[in-house]
């Protein structure tokens, strides 16, 4: 069953981070990477092959990140798979106890290492929680075949660019996700509070906070040479609006990474502060030792801190 | 020469900044539409499912000869004013009569997240994207509730079918909900 779900019910405010797999064979290695985050966030995204990078597999990075002692949450992407291969993955992993699944579209192949590969998209992030949903609740493949049994007490989750255009179409979209089957959401950078707010505000409008947890996304900015790349337009759906570009280069160089975390800081209170903001999402793009430093400086770090790994057979009960 | 056993080696892929060459068959590019909303939406009712287009479907589904033909105008004219991909299974009525085929992802859902400031495409960011054309198509005409619509999986089976005799067949008739899809939670319906 899903802690992510019962914190998310409890009304808390709720933390989740980004943890990229790593480029790499060795579990221990990437429960190494996973024990940084333990005892900060309420739960971690593996990710999957993030930006077309070829990167250890999200399942078998979401059981490492769940025997460090996290909730792992665990990210499919429709660029790598077709539909056969997706709803089988979910099955697997449903079979090993993964129960908070997160779809997206993802990036396009010629963002990563392998730009030659083959795109699939068979399926798109919306059919994709619609089928999760179907096999969940009707116990059905998409092709209607029977599930014996059906995948169990899956929490389905999604993503949204609150501030791709088209602008005005983007909670309609999100409602989409919704509609299909999305349960929590996480968000693209915030960058642009009052965007972010009329977001939201829509989707409060229409009931949908009520119906899918909202997450914002929030990182930090953490050098000149990271702005300069977040800006370049290369990373897609990323964006640094100009007010904030302004404050980040107003400041000397060497306190880019001080004045990005303050930034990061001041964003996660102003969210908290909304109604129908869940919690925050933390885009940690590869480094996970400067959440710790981000809570504390937000002030939400209230309660947590490091914690001792646990035994491995209390780690393998978790499912 | 050495002896001993065979190396064989992998080379690295193509370099970084490789693009499919203008003109690429098989992957799609987002296109423009050439006609007009006003138009397009003008043109929709005489499209639509009606007793006379439903008996020349029926007609011409009859004879081999008739439907390829008809299939080849299809093809002619939705190339040119839509960069129509022929997938058999029409979403234009409901896009804005932009082609969501052309997203080089092929999502009829909807806009990904990678859509560039300006409404770039993610992939070929000297194209706008095929929904912010849409959507902007669409809107202008107060059709923007369209896009809400949700969309289920394309068949694949169907490429290369003309769509409109489909449409008329009624083939076509699953293929989105209706766009009171967020009430209650919308059937997906069985697909292979
Ligand atoms: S038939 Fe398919 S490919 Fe052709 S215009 Fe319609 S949606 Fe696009």
């Amino acid at each position: 069953m899903s802690a992510l779900r019962d914190r998310l019910a409890s009304g808390a405010f709720t933390i989740t981070s980004e943890l990229s797999p790593v480029r790499g064979g060795s579990a221990e290695a990437m429960k190494e990477r996973a024990r940084l985050l333990l005892g900060w966030v309420d739960a971690v995204n593996l990710t999957d092959n993030q930006g077309a990078h070829v990167r250890m597999s999200s399942w078998a990075s979401a059981i490492a990140a769940r025997e460090a002692g996290l909730e792992p949450i665990m990210q499919m992407t429709c660029r790598d798979r077709n539909r056969i291969a997706l709803q089988s993955d979910l099955l697997g992993a449903a079979s090993v106890g993964m129960t908070n699944l997160l779809f997206m579209t993802g990036d396009y192949p010629k963002f990563g290492d392998h730009p030659g590969a083959k795109p699939v998209f068979d399926l798109d992030s919306v059919t994709m929680l619609w089928t999760a949903r179907k096999m969940r609740d009707e116990g059905k493949l998409l092709s209607g075949n029977e599930l014996k049994p059906p995948p169990s007490g899956l929490f389905l989750g999604a993503v949204e660019n609150p501030f791709a255009p088209p602008e005005e179409f983007r909670a309609a979209r999100a409602a989409k996700k919704i509609a299909a089957g999305a349960q929590f959401m996480q968000t693209q950078y915030v960058f642009d509070v009052a965007a972010f707010e009329r977001w939201v505000g829509a989707l409060r409008d229409e009931g949908l906070t009520q119906r899918c947890s909202i997450l914002a996304g929030v990182g930090v900015v953490r050098s000149l040479r990271a702005l300069d790349f977040m800006s370049s337009g290369k990373v897609p759906g990323v964006s640094v609006p100009d007010f904030v570009q302004r404050r980040l280069r107003g400041v000397h160089p060497d306190s880019v990474g001080q004045e990005g975390a303050k930034l990061a800081a001041e964003v996660i209170a102003q969210v908290k502060a909304m109604p129908g903001v869940a919690g925050v999402h933390l885009l940690t793009a590869g480094y996970e030792k400067k959440v710790p430093e981000l809570l504390e400086m937000a002030g939400i770090a209230g309660g947590r801190g490091p914690v001792e790994a646990p035994a491995p057979d209390v780690a393998a009960a978790g499912a | 020469m050495s002896s001993g056993p065979v190396h064989v080696e992998l080379l690295p892929g193509p370099p970084a900044d490789w693009q499919p060459g203008p003109g690429e068959p098989r992957l799609p590019r987002p296109t423009e539409p050439r006609l007009a909303p006003r138009s397009a939406y003008v043109v929709q009712r005489f499209v639509k499912p009606n007793w006379l287009n439903r008996r020349v479907g029926a007609l011409v589904e009859r004879l081999p000869l008739a439907r390829r033909a008809f299939t080849v105008a299809e093809r002619k004219s939705k190339e040119d004013l839509f960069g129509c991909r022929m997938c058999g299974q029409c979403a234009l009525p409901v896009t804005g009569y932009s082609c969501p085929m052309g997203c080089p992802k092929e999502l009829r859902n909807g806009p990904c997240g990678g859509v560039g400031p300006g409404g770039a495409c993610e992939v070929y960011p000297d194209r706008r994207c095929v929904w912010v054309v849409g959507y902007e198509r669409a809107a202008s005409r107060g059709h923007a509730d369209d896009l809400r619509r949700l969309q289920r999986p394309v068949d694949h089976r169907r490429f290369g079918e003309s769509s409109w005799l489909n449409y008329w067949a009624g083939r076509d008739d699953h293929l989105w909900t209706d766009n009171d899809g967020l009430a209650s939670p919308p059937v997906m319906g069985d697909h292979q």
